[in-house]
């Protein structure tokens, strides 16, 4: 059952061949017997899941239950969860029970799916291996000796092994489609706007945006009908027309103009995960598409700009955690500067750290200018240079990142060379654009992903352009052996 | 030489929104600790800040009140600073382009006019409480303040004594209480001022200048100021240098004192809040806040004198506040603005006195204005005297009725029966045979002792009018 697409989980409860009880059971169980290995639950739910699928049941008894009704799913543990721990990854909310359900947490509790648990991530969602998470690393399932992406590692991971049809993540450089091309996943980061950010924990408030993480594009559009819409609690919340993103699915691709950024296939990119992407491209061409050359100059100038403003955000968003209210508190404080200085000495990770001290130092008096204000205008020009580029083409393809999957340990020592795990994403979040990876291939046995950016608000094409892509190919439909069902 | 102060202020006014500028908690004050302070003003993970709009609209009519440029695009940025009373460890504020722009206000000392400059007003958010006492040792913190939205007004360093940075405060006070943005709570804390004090010799540049902090009464302003400038003079006189710093009024010990020096002083790091959306102002949101700004007091003034002949005494005063300007007005209606002096001078009366006495704001007077302008027709008229309207008005306000209800009741109604006049004057006239031959004999001040007389027996209700010249035509004969 794990192998289900979303859609036919709700066919098999909405025609009552199965229980979210059942189900919920069985996920529950695959759950405890295997992420042991995995290691992408940062906290399990087993109470609360069999709970809301009783309820679930119920409502599928009375009819008319919304067709997400009764399907197990997880959320990254950034989003809040009312009454569960959520943890961000992190030592300093360890201790923290939310008081209250993130927006995202609302919609898809209003579907009445049972949450299974909260899933692993780089704490405070920064990092690009969930190697940072206060709660040790994930593993790839595809390889537990690789890292599964991160920040959304847990939530790729989980999907990965089949513990939970779907999970939810958040995108700030890449966390959603880097994980998502690591594990050989399908997940998508919506338009910045679409997806509410009211209860997600902020890194990076101008870049962070929600989305679903599946095996699938048309298990992603099922998702996404629940989780956009407009949220009047978040100021940056866009009050756009409802659409079903699985209305489009089936559209053929002829006429689709693809465009290839050459400033994508340069120096950097592992030459066999080129390899993949443009046979996955020379797929979509095969399907109706027709391919333009198109030209990116300012990307190489986005991670840079990224590793300003992210930081620079992220210092001033994690200043709460102080230890005055919420989350870890030192021990015995002589006095408020020691409660401070402890506490949060105490509760952050080295990477979280780092990124407040960057932060904090591209804000302060003398050097805003040539940091802060620097990178705004970068940010300006690499959103420009996709506006020029969709003039000429529909879609942008390439690869999500440079490489597949690296080893456990293996970047941990070098942050740079991390950070330019996040090469092709990073960009997609400057400009605010939806973006997507769907898995394309393997290279040494691990995931490639392929990347579909769009302009504002186009995810029903880029579901589109994956879901057509997957009608013809199976990387998606591919498991670990492993966690076969036994 | 002379030594000349230099003077500006910024000013915290607290906005009258019913709830919070960026969360929907209540403001009102006085609430039992934390009961007002919600996830967003606790600054709990995940949550985020929506903008009150009362809150914007309010600075916008701030902006129009002082004829300032309200440009067309806002931005709110983070302040950063720790503080336990700062939950979320920056204070959301406005840095380079706030809703107030560039204005003035008119003031007058001594019968002299002055323009002060407005330099901008922004929008921000107050602190919550830290309380020191009743924790042994420990620290407790209110939040219920945390996010209470303010408008920082800042002056120009215009002022050039203590009496024009009074007259700007008390200026600044008076308008935005009359406009409706603020409650003007001086003990509550909902209008609190920094000064910024220096002194220079006359058209040399500016001196270094002391900031001293978050004074709430107009008095210690005038004595935290005279304390400064004393300071100044004797630190410069005596060859040392004013050191740029923050300085706390006491006003017990009537003295200042050291908070913290610009080198200590935190490096904010400003920047624009990702959590809000620059908010775009149009024309049309400045028509709808301008057609809602009510009459301004320096426009009231003008036209109480233009159109009433009030003097400028008396126009100062009815338009210190709206709500006089509304009773005087009302007052109008029933008594008819030919009588516009009369009620006037019945309001810095009678009426200032009474409230003056009990304590009370005019929002609260027992009488009301209509009421006390039916008062008013009833002396025009004649049916009473100015001096029995007194013995009315006190009744009035004791709750004892209208003005018409009270003259009756006590039968004070005056006496024109010239008749009924007659014969009280032809009494005292034949009680008092000594004095009239006096006054006939040449003693002609002895005539208001027979008014006197007359008033007196009639209990005050005889016209004087009509005593008068019955008067004079029976001792005349």
């Amino acid at each position: 059952m794990y192998q289900y697409s979303i859609k036919q989980l709700s066919d098999a409860l909405q025609t009552k061949q199965v229980s979210s009880v059942e189900l919920t059971q069985y996920f529950l169980t695959r759950m405890k017997s295997l992420d042991p290995q995995v290691n992408s639950f940062i906290t399990q739910t087993p109470e609360l899941a069999l709970q809301m699928a009783a309820q679930a049941d119920e409502a599928l008894a009375a009819g008319n239950a919304h067709p997400l009704t009764g399907i197990p799913m997880a959320h990254k543990d950034i989003f809040c969860t009312d009454g569960v721990r959520t943890s961000c990854g992190s030592k300093m909310l360890d201790n923290f029970i939310a008081p209250y359900d993130a927006h995202v947490v609302t919609q898809f509790k209003n579907c009445h799916m049972p949450i299974l648990g909260k899933t692993n991530m780089d704490e405070f969602a920064m990092g690009s291996s969930s190697e940072s998470s206060y709660y040790g690393p994930t593993k790839n399932p595809w390889d537990l000796n690789a890292v599964p992406g991160g920040s959304s590692g847990g939530s790729a991971a989980a999907v990965a092994a089949g513990l939970v049809p779907f999970t939810t993540g958040t995108d700030t450089g890449g966390s959603i489609r880097q994980p998502a091309a690591f594990c050989g996943i399908s997940g998508i980061k919506p338009t910045y706007g679409a997806v509410s950010r009211f209860g997600m924990i902020s890194y990076a408030s101008s870049f962070d945006q929600g989305g679903p993480m599946a095996m699938s594009a048309q298990d992603c559009a099922w998702l996404l009908n629940a989780m956009v819409g407009f949220d009047q609690r978040d100021s940056t919340s866009m009050q756009i027309e409802p659409t079903d993103y699985t209305a489009q699915l089936d559209k053929s691709l002829k006429g689709l103009k693809v465009g290839v950024p050459s400033d994508y296939f340069g120096e950097g990119l592992d030459p066999h995960v080129a390899a993949s992407v443009k046979q996955a491209i020379a797929e979509i061409e095969k399907l109706g598409a027709e391919v333009v050359e198109v030209s990116l100059p300012n990307q190489k100038l986005a991670v840079a700009a990224y590793y300003v403003l992210a930081p620079a955000e992220a210092s001033s968003n994690l200043s709460r955690y102080d230890g005055v209210r919420f989350g870890h508190r030192c021990d015995a404080p002589n006095d408020l500067n020691d409660l401070y200085t402890r506490s949060r000495a105490e509760g952050f990770g080295a990477e979280v750290k780092r990124r407040i001290m960057v932060g904090a130092y591209a804000l302060s008096a003398g050097y805003y200018d040539a940091y802060y204000l620097k990178a705004q205008k970068v940010r300006r020009l690499v959103r420009d240079d996709f506006s020029r580029a969709f003039e000429s083409c529909d879609v942008i393809l390439g690869p999500v990142a440079p490489t597949v999957a690296f080893n456990i340990g293996e970047k941990t020592d070098d942050p740079v060379s991390m950070y330019l795990a996040d090469l092709y994403t990073i960009p997609v979040n400057l400009a605010g654009l939806p973006a997507m990876s769907i898995p394309a291939g393997f290279v040494n046995q691990r995931p490639v992903g392929l990347h579909l950016v769009g302009p504002y608000f186009s995810e029903a094409r880029l579901l589109n352009v994956a879901h057509q892509y997957q009608q013809v190919t199976n990387w998606h439909q591919q498991r670990p052996e492993w966690v076969g069902d036994k | 030489m002379q030594w000349e102060t230099v003077i500006g202020l910024e000013i915290h006014a607290q906005l009258a929104t019913k709830s919070k500028i960026f969360s929907a908690a209540s403001t009102a004050y006085g609430a039992e600790p934390n009961s007002q302070a919600c996830l967003v003003d606790l600054a709990m993970p995940g949550v985020l800040p929506v903008l009150n709009k009362r809150a914007l609209e309010m600075g916008i009519a701030f902006g129009l009140a002082i004829n300032a440029e309200v440009p067309k695009k806002s931005v709110f940025a983070r302040k950063n600073y720790f503080y336990p009373d700062s939950p979320k460890g920056y204070q959301i504020s406005q840095f380079d382009l706030p809703v107030v722009g560039k204005g003035q206000i008119e003031i007058e000392v001594n019968g002299e006019k002055k323009i002060i400059g407005v330099t901008r007003a922004h929008l921000e958010e107050d602190a919550g409480k830290s309380l020191h006492e009743d924790f042994h040792g420990m620290t407790g913190i209110d939040l219920n303040r945390s996010g209470t939205p303010l408008l920082e007004i800042v002056s120009e360093p215009d002022m050039r004594s203590a009496a024009e940075a009074i007259a700007y405060a008390k200026a600044i006070h008076e308008l935005v209480q009359f406009i409706g943005i603020c409650d003007g709570n001086l003990q509550e804390g909902s209008f609190r001022m920094d000064v910024n004090v220096s002194i220079r010799r006359p058209g040399e540049p500016y001196g270094t200048r002391t900031e001293l902090k978050n004074i709430n009464s107009f008095k210690f302003v005038e004595k935290a100021i005279a304390y400064e400038v004393d300071r100044h003079i004797d630190v410069i006189e005596s060859g040392g240098t004013i050191v740029q710093e923050t300085r706390l009024y006491d006003a017990d010990k009537d003295e200042t004192r050291s908070m913290r020096a610009k080198e200590e002083a935190n490096d904010y790091r400003y920047f624009p809040d990702p959590d809000l959306l620059p908010v775009m102002i149009s024309d049309e949101d400045i028509e709808a806040v301008r057609q809602r700004l009510p009459e301004l007091p320096a426009v009231l003034r003008a036209r109480f004198v233009a159109d009433y002949g009030l003097s400028d005494y008396d126009a100062n005063l009815l338009t210190s506040s709206k709500a006089m300007a509304q009773y005087f007005e009302t007052m109008l209606q029933t008594a008819g603005d030919a009588q516009a002096k009369l009620c006037a001078n019945w309001m810095s009366g009678e009426l200032a006195k009474s409230l003056n006495r009990d304590e009370l704001a005019i929002e609260a007077s027992p009488i009301s204005a209509t009421d006390l302008a039916g008062l008013v027709v009833r002396i025009v008229d004649n049916t009473i005297s100015g001096k029995i309207a007194k013995q009315v008005f006190e009744a009035m306000w004791q709750g004892e009725g209208s003005a018409d209800q009270v003259i009756e009741a006590k039968g004070l109604k005056q006496i024109t029966d010239s008749g009924a006049i007659e014969q009280i004057v032809d009494e005292v006239l034949a009680a008092n045979s000594q004095q009239v031959e006096a006054y006939k004999g040449g003693q002609e001040k002895m005539f208001g002792f027979f008014v006197g007389q007359v008033m007196k027996l009639s209990k005050g209700q005889a016209n004087p009018a009509q005593v008068n010249a019955l008067l004079k035509q029976k001792l005349g004969q």
